[in-house]
């Protein structure tokens, strides 16, 4: 399984981060954090996969050492045919003009002191652009592309508005022509009526210009939109994966459902089925299926170690549940 | 915009003392180390001596002015080797972390935990004293504020989104601490230095006082208050205008560390609207 | 009508100081809220929703104040009150749950003696009572082992169990009016969930009234009876929950509503290009004249740049402020 597909830019096998916790000068019981623990990922060319799930589920980990910026404890990334696992840091600049981020905050995420082209030009010139023309011409680019015109390539970050502020960090995701874009909540800090020009933006650029994007999202609403695959994580864990239509029409696992029902609904005042109780520490997971505490469909058998694996149940979706078969 | 009045006076202050130090030669009246004669020995201020002269008959006015020369030039220098050590210990510290950090942090608590005077002094009595030891013993000496500041700044400023957006670029380490973490600390660490200045101004004097620093007949503030000392109730004109001087000194470089904090304060810049 | 509203608010106008200068943050803003009814008010950051909660319990400070208008609660004019009757009147029959309740909570004290000392401070009960009504209220908001909980310090609960212990606080005495400020935006779904349910299901229980101020129109609708929808200081809709998106009636609220990426669509739709809203929220001092949302509505003609457009009642209910409404 060493050559991917040519469709496949990017392929994650059995990838784990675990972070030491405790321990230290004093001793104390040294423990692992699984903040990652076993994650399978196929990103297709062109494809957005919306990636799911509450805090401390390991998406955020897992989109950082997709990034090269946290080593993995095991497992492989493969990104276009390469396989890249090794430890963080060294592939820093290979894997820039590979991969690159959006972040969700629009104001901590620009630097305060710098231009919006110094912010353009410095990765350029890092990245051995070095032509006076050539830089400018691929600024101006890029401000096209995120809707904004050259001549505010000159301001400093806080004068523009929040929806401004996303599209120059969408320039600057872009100014090294990267094939994967991370999306870390893109929408979630803007206003609401902001959210839909970033949206479409997005939706654009990724036609225009065949990017693929992982997104980060806990907005059912932006991940069903925006989607082609979903992948739903929870405690480290991806749960459930496949198709949009899948995830959303069709869902399996227990925690997919509840968090599909946990949505208020806008046209009726009732409430789904809902699930209890607060996601584990996942420094002492539950034994079994990690789920079980708060599933309503747990039996003793969700109890008994090992973890359920993560199963094809049809074409393309695949489910991590024992009972998956029991309930309709 | 407003200027505010701290940071007028401190840097019209400050101003007068690098004039004074620079103009020195035009200024001054005589040579302030070669001119002694016993003659005029304790004229008080008066027609051709305005500060008077001392024991040895040399003009205070000309010595004085001569003296902001080494105390600028110790405050200047060894201010800037205290905030390069402060800000390289403390930036690498809270953007590494790790084993450095806990280092750093060793070495800086060792430093505060020893009175930085004393420190310097034990530094001068090692070396010859002179101009160039003065440096060295407050240069090394004075860098943990600094360092702690630099290292708290990048602790908070390292989560910030645009360092992991240059992380993500493909930025070194350093090129991220120069020019994504540096300038946006700079504010808070330039007055720190300019308030740490006077202090450096005050440290020199102290020194000289006590005989380490800047040995006679060099003009230094702080070794015409030693030479003074004996005459402190019959001549007090020898010891009050350096020690006017280094008082307007600190004191102006104190506004102006001040007023550089009031606009330097990204607080008071207009940030979301 | 046969009884009085509990919460009447009448041309509410809330002023921000800048420098010398004031600016109406909120003006002309008048709804009612009868006993055990829930209003949500929606809009985006700066719209004035929350200055407006704030006004009403009498929390307002420098350099915002109330610039006139009238707010009843029951029958009572609230500006009218001394600042002793004002306190009287906070957490005993008005009382406020916020975002983030590690900011709300005192940090050094236990939970179950903060919930206690509700008790005590407006029902002069005395401590060891309040502390046995405090293991109740903390089971009556869903805490497991609640006789154990109220010796934890905030820090050691997470934000759902703070969020709980907030509401706990907030509906010891019973109120009769709760306001809800944004209370589950920093929390995960699943457990957003369960507060709201938590909120409905117990003021639907004691009969309190609820304000329930959100950015979410989603959560508002499901959550309310009817809805208020603020934009630049001004309400621009009110309307039954359910009209708001069926028929939203201003050129905002459509715009809104249409610009959301709502749950199922894309399932039942196919995927549509979102709505867009040109332009960006005005901040409070550079709000324009005229109706406020014409530089970003479609449907904008000269008379919205000339004219403020006056309140017009819609004939199934609910009011909306627009010269071009539909």
């Amino acid at each position: 399984m060493n050559e991917t597909h040519g469709d496949t830019i990017m392929r994650v096998e059995n990838l784990a981060v675990h972070f030491p916790m405790g321990g230290g000068l004093f001793g104390g019981q040294r423990r692992w954090l699984h903040a990652v623990d076993g994650v399978d990922l196929e990103l297709k060319r062109g494809e957005c996969l919306g990636l799911v799930g509450e805090s401390g589920c390991g998406k955020s980990t897992l989109a950082l050492s997709l990034l090269g910026l946290q080593a993995p404890t095991r497992g492989r990334i493969i990104l276009d045919g390469h396989d890249v696992s090794g430890s963080a840091g060294k592939d820093r600049k290979d894997r820039a003009r590979f991969a690159q981020m959006v972040f969700q905050d629009p104001y901590s995420s620009l630097n305060p002191r710098q231009t919006v082209r110094t912010t353009l030009e410095a990765p350029l010139r890092l990245h051995g652009v070095t032509s006076r023309s050539e830089i400018d011409d691929r600024i101006a680019d890029v401000l096209k592309h995120v809707g904004l015109r050259t001549d505010q390539a000159e301001r400093f970050p806080h004068e523009f508005s929040g929806g401004q502020r996303q599209r120059i960090g969408i320039a600057r995701a872009l100014i090294l022509r990267p094939k994967i874009i991370i999306l870390d909540e893109p929408v979630s800090a803007l206003d609401v009526s902001i959210r839909a020009q970033i949206i479409n933006l997005l939706l654009e650029l990724k036609e225009t210009l065949g990017l693929s994007y992982v997104m980060i999202s806990h907005d059912l609403g932006v991940v069903e939109h925006m989607s082609d695959r979903v992948a739903v994580m929870y405690l480290g864990r991806i749960v459930e994966t496949g198709g949009w239509e899948t995830i959303f029409t069709n869902p399996q696992h227990p925690y997919t459902r509840a968090l599909i029902a946990a949505i208020p609904d806008p046209f009726s005042r009732t409430t789904g089925v809902k699930i209890t109780g607060e996601i584990p520490n996942p420094l002492n997971p539950p034994t079994g299926c990690g789920f079980h505490p708060r599933c309503p469909e747990a039996r003793d058998i969700c109890r008994i170690p090992p973890a359920p694996l993560l199963e094809a149940i049809a074409e393309d979706h695949l489910v991590r549940c024992r009972r998956v078969g029991e309930f309709a | 915009m407003k200027i505010r009045a701290n940071l007028l006076i401190g840097g019209v202050l400050f101003a007068t003392v690098i004039l004074a130090g620079i103009l020195a030669p035009l200024l001054a009246h005589t040579d302030p180390v070669m001119d002694a004669n016993l003659m005029f020995a304790e004229e008080p201020p008066g027609g051709e001596f305005w500060f008077g002269t001392d024991a040895q008959g040399r003009d205070i006015y000309s010595r004085v002015l001569y003296g902001a020369r080494i105390s600028l030039t110790v405050g200047i220098v060894s201010q800037l080797i205290n905030t390069v050590i402060g800000v390289c210990l403390g930036l690498s510290a809270g953007y590494w972390g790790g084993w450095w950090d806990d280092f750093v942090n060793g070495l800086t608590n060792l430093m505060l935990a020893i009175p930085s005077l004393i420190f310097a002094l034990a530094i001068m009595a090692i070396l010859t004293p002179g101009l160039t030891s003065l440096l060295i013993a407050l240069g090394l000496t004075n860098w943990s504020f600094t360092c702690r500041l630099a290292r708290a700044s990048a602790l908070s400023l390292k989560s910030q989104g645009y360092v992991q957006a240059a992380k993500v670029l493909g930025y070194g380490d350093i090129r991220i601490m120069l020019t994504q973490l540096l300038p946006n600390m700079l504010g808070p660490i330039i007055v720190i230095g300019t308030l740490g200045m006077g202090g450096a101004v005050l440290a020199e004097a102290s020194l000289s006082f006590l005989g380490l620093g800047i040995r006679p007949p060099f003009p230094s503030w702080g070794s015409m208050l030693s030479d003074a000392r004996d005459q402190i109730t019959t001549a007090p004109w020898i010891s009050v205008f350096p020690g006017l001087a280094i008082f307007m000194t600190v004191l102006g470089l104190n506004l102006l560390g001040d007023g550089l904090r009031d606009i330097l304060d990204p607080q008071s810049r207009t940030r979301r609207a | 009508m046969s009884q009085k509203p509990l919460l009447e608010v009448e041309n509410l106008r809330i002023d921000l100081s800048i420098g010398d200068t004031k600016f109406p943050a909120v003006q002309d803003v008048s709804f009612t809220i009868g006993r055990g009814e829930t209003l949500g008010l929606v809009g985006e950051s700066g719209c004035g929703k929350s200055i407006t909660a704030l006004a009403l319990i009498g929390l307002l400070r420098h350099p915002l104040s109330i610039g006139g208008g009238i707010i009843r609660f029951d029958g009572r004019e609230i500006q009218s009150l001394s600042p002793a009757q004002m306190r009287q009147l906070r957490g005993d029959r008005i009382s406020m749950i916020f975002q983030e309740p590690m900011t709300a909570l005192n940090p050094l004290s236990p939970v179950g003696r903060q919930i206690a000392e509700m008790f005590v401070l407006h029902k002069g009960a005395s401590w060891r009572d309040a502390e046995r009504q405090a293991v109740e209220a903390l089971a009556s908001v869903r805490v497991p082992a609640p006789e154990r909980r109220v010796k934890d310090y905030p820090h050691q609960l997470s934000g759902g169990m703070r969020q709980r212990v907030m509401i706990a606080i907030a509906l010891a005495c019973s109120p009769d009016l709760l306001l809800a400020d944004e209370p589950t935006t920093a929390l995960d779904v699943t457990v957003q969930a369960e507060i709201l349910d938590l909120i409905r299901d117990l003021c639907a229980e004691r009969g309190t009234a609820v304000l329930m101020i959100s950015h979410d129109l989603g959560l508002i609708a499901n959550m309310c009876r009817r809805v208020g929808v603020m934009y630049a200081g001004r309400i621009v809709e009110e309307r039954a929950a359910e009209d708001v998106f069926r028929a939203p009636s201003h050129p905002y609220t459509s715009g809104l509503v249409a610009s959301l990426p709502l749950l199922g669509a894309r399932a039942r739709q196919g995927r549509h290009r979102l709505m867009e809203i040109a332009g960006v929220v005005p901040p409070v001092a550079a709000f324009p004249a005229g109706c406020r949302f014409h530089p970003r509505c479609r449907a904008s003609t000269e008379i919205c740049v000339a004219a403020d457009p006056e309140v017009t009642l819609l004939p199934n209910g609910g009011s909306v402020r627009c010269h071009h409404h539909e």
